[in-house]
């Protein structure tokens, strides 16, 4: 018996070694992927985009914000100069906090009357303000310290100087299911799509029908097209039931236009299905098709905001995550169902969708092979 | 020269491997031409330049009067080619198989063109059925309908009978000679000598290099080899003692008599001379077949090289 046991490993082994991108596969993406995601996923986001809308500009505001950057959660990278121009970039998730300091800050926080502070954080994703509206808590008692002097020391122990007002918008009660879900329809799409075209030619090749397909009159683009587009069907099929479900079985509440999100899901469709057709030109066999479309859906849900804060992330996995268009689709899909936004506002989302698009079906026309060559 | 096929000096290298070496290939309308050789000789990856598959490092000509590394698109649309391997879609049914290929040549009339050519492959009735439950036969009786449906003026066929019972194998090339005599040129690759004698003209090609060509008599004639059979016992051992002798080429064995061949006749019969006063064996001079060339042929591989044509 251990012999017989013995034929089938050498033979395995022999075979495993043939197949050099599932052998390099096997040893090399497992320390790319935890060296990358390793470093890259953080529970505890900090330095996060912040607005300010100062009202009242005096040392007290400007103590204010420069304690709240010292907490290092808070990134204070804009002044708004209205309070439209705040909301708008809440809206479009340029930032994830608008701070307002109203008028008479100054004077009534000399009195000592406790003046409010406002504070609007972006919710969506509850874990990614948690700590940051947490630390926001804390300087109500210590970031005036120093300023709190002479006179007005009297102000400064027990009490805080300051009345901090959070409001959590889009989604106060802070449910992880309203930011999961949409996030969840990219996810699904993404694994779907990927993986079913992905196959496309793989499986002509392997199936040995690819010689006939090749010597019959067929362009590339006829081929990629007619293989795509009942994907791209199917996909917005999933939708359907994912937006059903989201709305009756999860209750998150759809805020903006359905017919709008339907348009965005259909770039982000064809761009998933150009992906997976073009991992099939460069893919030998359905085996590694498959591990080509996992390759890519590990970093898209670790590094695409879906299961850890996006902004937690250093800096160079926000760029490679700003490659991806599953980061780009979580940010349209929350915005339009959580924050009803409209096209002004996820337009800044779409067009990476469509070069990602122009990119990879580059590659796979160019990869497309018309001989046997 | 105006054939439907005219090549010259087709040479394709994979890394350091010659598959072919400075092939020309002509075939005039109407014409079956047969390719034979042994496997791995180059023949698929002849036929594989033909139409467009592959692209030839050296070498030029025509197909239907088409340049083979221009206008290989337009090529293709003309020719149809059936592939060693069966290669339409084993869980599409008969019919969609075919209305597939009808829509990919963008036939007019397609469902009429698809009922005519079921019926004339006398699927008719089994047409909902899977390709891939059909047996060897019929998968290759579909295979060469979905090839001729769009009127190609070229066929290119390779290996078309291997794996096939001899019935079907005999149904085929009748059939083959009916689309000929309507004008089709065929170039079919075969291992089988009948099928070779089935066709006008013939084509050996070894290891990448067509080392004999013309009608089957032309080739015979041309290889001057002269064959005498035997018959009696312990052929065997005297297999064993005939291939020693100076003179004898080969000798093959087909069922109970030999063949003993030499490309002189009368060092051959100079050879034989001692042998053929042994009891019980027959002699007769016999006339040379196609086999006895290519084994022949076939023998140089490990000869010398010298009889490239």
């Amino acid at each position: 018996m251990f012999g017989r046991i013995m034929a089938v490993l050498v033979k395995e082994f022999i075979q495993m070694r043939r197949d050099r991108m599932t052998f390099g596969m096997m040893i090399g993406i497992p320390i790319l992927q935890l060296v990358l995601f390793g470093f890259a996923i953080n529970n505890d986001p900090k330095n996060l985009p912040t607005s300010v809308l100062i009202q009242d500009h005096g040392r007290y505001s400007r103590a204010l914000v420069a304690a709240m950057q010292n907490t290092e959660y808070f990134r204070v990278d804009s002044v708004a100069a209205t309070e439209a121009e705040a909301q708008r970039l809440l809206t479009t998730g340029a930032v994830n906090f608008v701070v307002t300091i109203p008028a008479g800050f100054e004077r009534d926080l000399a009195r000592g009357d406790q003046p409010q502070l406002l504070v609007q954080a972006d919710a969506t994703d509850p874990t990614a303000s948690a700590n940051a509206l947490a630390a926001l808590q804390q300087l109500q008692y210590t970031a005036l310290r120093h300023e709190l002097r002479g006179v007005l020391s009297g102000l400064n122990p027990d009490e805080p100087a300051f009345e901090l007002v959070v409001h959590r918008l889009y989604n106060p009660e802070g449910i992880t299911a309203y930011n999961v879900v949409p996030g969840l329809i990219g996810v699904i799409l993404t694994m779907s799509t990927i993986l079913m075209t992905s196959l496309a030619l793989t499986r002509e090749t392997e199936r040995g029908t690819m010689e006939n397909l090749l010597a019959m009159p067929l362009r590339p683009i006829e081929v990629m097209l007619g293989k795509i587009v009942p994907y791209i069907g199917i996909g917005c099929v999933q939708v359907a039931i994912i937006l059903a479900a989201a709305r009756w079985l999860f209750e998150v509440p759809i805020l903006g236009s359905v017919p709008l999100l339907y348009g965005m899901l259909l770039a982000f469709i064809a761009a998933n299905v150009c992906l997976g057709y073009t991992f099939s030109t460069l893919a030998r066999t359905q085996m590694q098709a498959m591990q080509l479309t996992f390759f890519f859906f590990l970093p898209s849900i670790l590094l695409s905001g879906f299961m850890f804060p996006f902004r937690g992330m250093p800096v160079w996995a926000q760029w490679i995550g700003e490659a991806l268009p599953l980061t780009h689709f979580m940010r349209i899909a929350r915005g339009i169902l959580l924050k009803g936004n409209g096209f002004a506002e996820v337009a800044p989302s779409l067009w990476p969708i469509f070069v990602f698009l122009a990119i990879v079906g580059t590659i796979a026309l160019r990869r497309y092979r018309q001989t046997l060559d | 020269m105006n054939g439907v096929i005219d090549v010259r000096g087709l040479t394709k290298r994979f890394g350091r491997h010659v598959a072919v070496n400075g092939v020309s290939i002509d075939v005039a309308k109407g014409e079956i031409a047969g390719f034979l050789g042994p496997n791995g000789s180059g023949k698929t990856t002849t036929i594989r330049m033909l139409c467009g598959l592959l692209t030839p490092d050296e070498g030029e000509g025509t197909c239907l009067g088409l340049d083979v590394r221009r206008d290989s698109k337009r090529i293709k649309a003309q020719i149809g080619y059936m592939t060693q391997r069966f290669s339409f879609y084993e869980d599409l049914t008969i019919r969609e198989n075919l209305d597939f290929v009808a829509r990919l040549y963008r036939l007019r009339s397609r469902k009429a063109q698809v009922d005519r050519t079921l019926e004339r492959l006398g699927l008719g009735d089994r047409q909902q059925q899977l390709a891939g439950t059909l047996s060897g036969g019929w998968k290759q009786r579909l295979a060469l309908a979905a090839c001729v449906m769009h009127g190609p003026k070229l066929l290119l066929l390779d290996e078309p009978t291997a794996g096939v019972d001899p019935e079907a194998r005999r149904v085929f090339w009748d059939q083959i000679h009916v689309l000929a005599d309507e004008g089709l040129t065929v170039l079919v690759s075969t291992h089988y000598m009948d099928e070779a004698e089935r066709c006008h003209r013939i084509f050996y090609i070894n290891e990448g290099v067509v080392i004999a060509r013309g009608t089957v008599d032309q080739v015979i004639a041309d290889a001057g080899l002269t064959t005498w059979t035997v018959r009696g016992p312990g052929l065997a051992r005297l297999a064993a003692a005939l291939s020693d002798c100076d003179g004898v080429e080969q000798v093959a064995p087909f069922g109970n008599t030999l063949h003993v061949v030499g490309g002189d006749a009368e060092r051959l019969e100079a050879a034989i001379a001692p042998f053929r006063k042994r009891h019980g064996l027959r002699w007769e001079l016999d006339a040379t077949s196609l086999e006895d060339v290519f084994i022949q042929l076939m023998g140089r591989r490990t000869g010398g090289q010298q009889a490239a044509a």
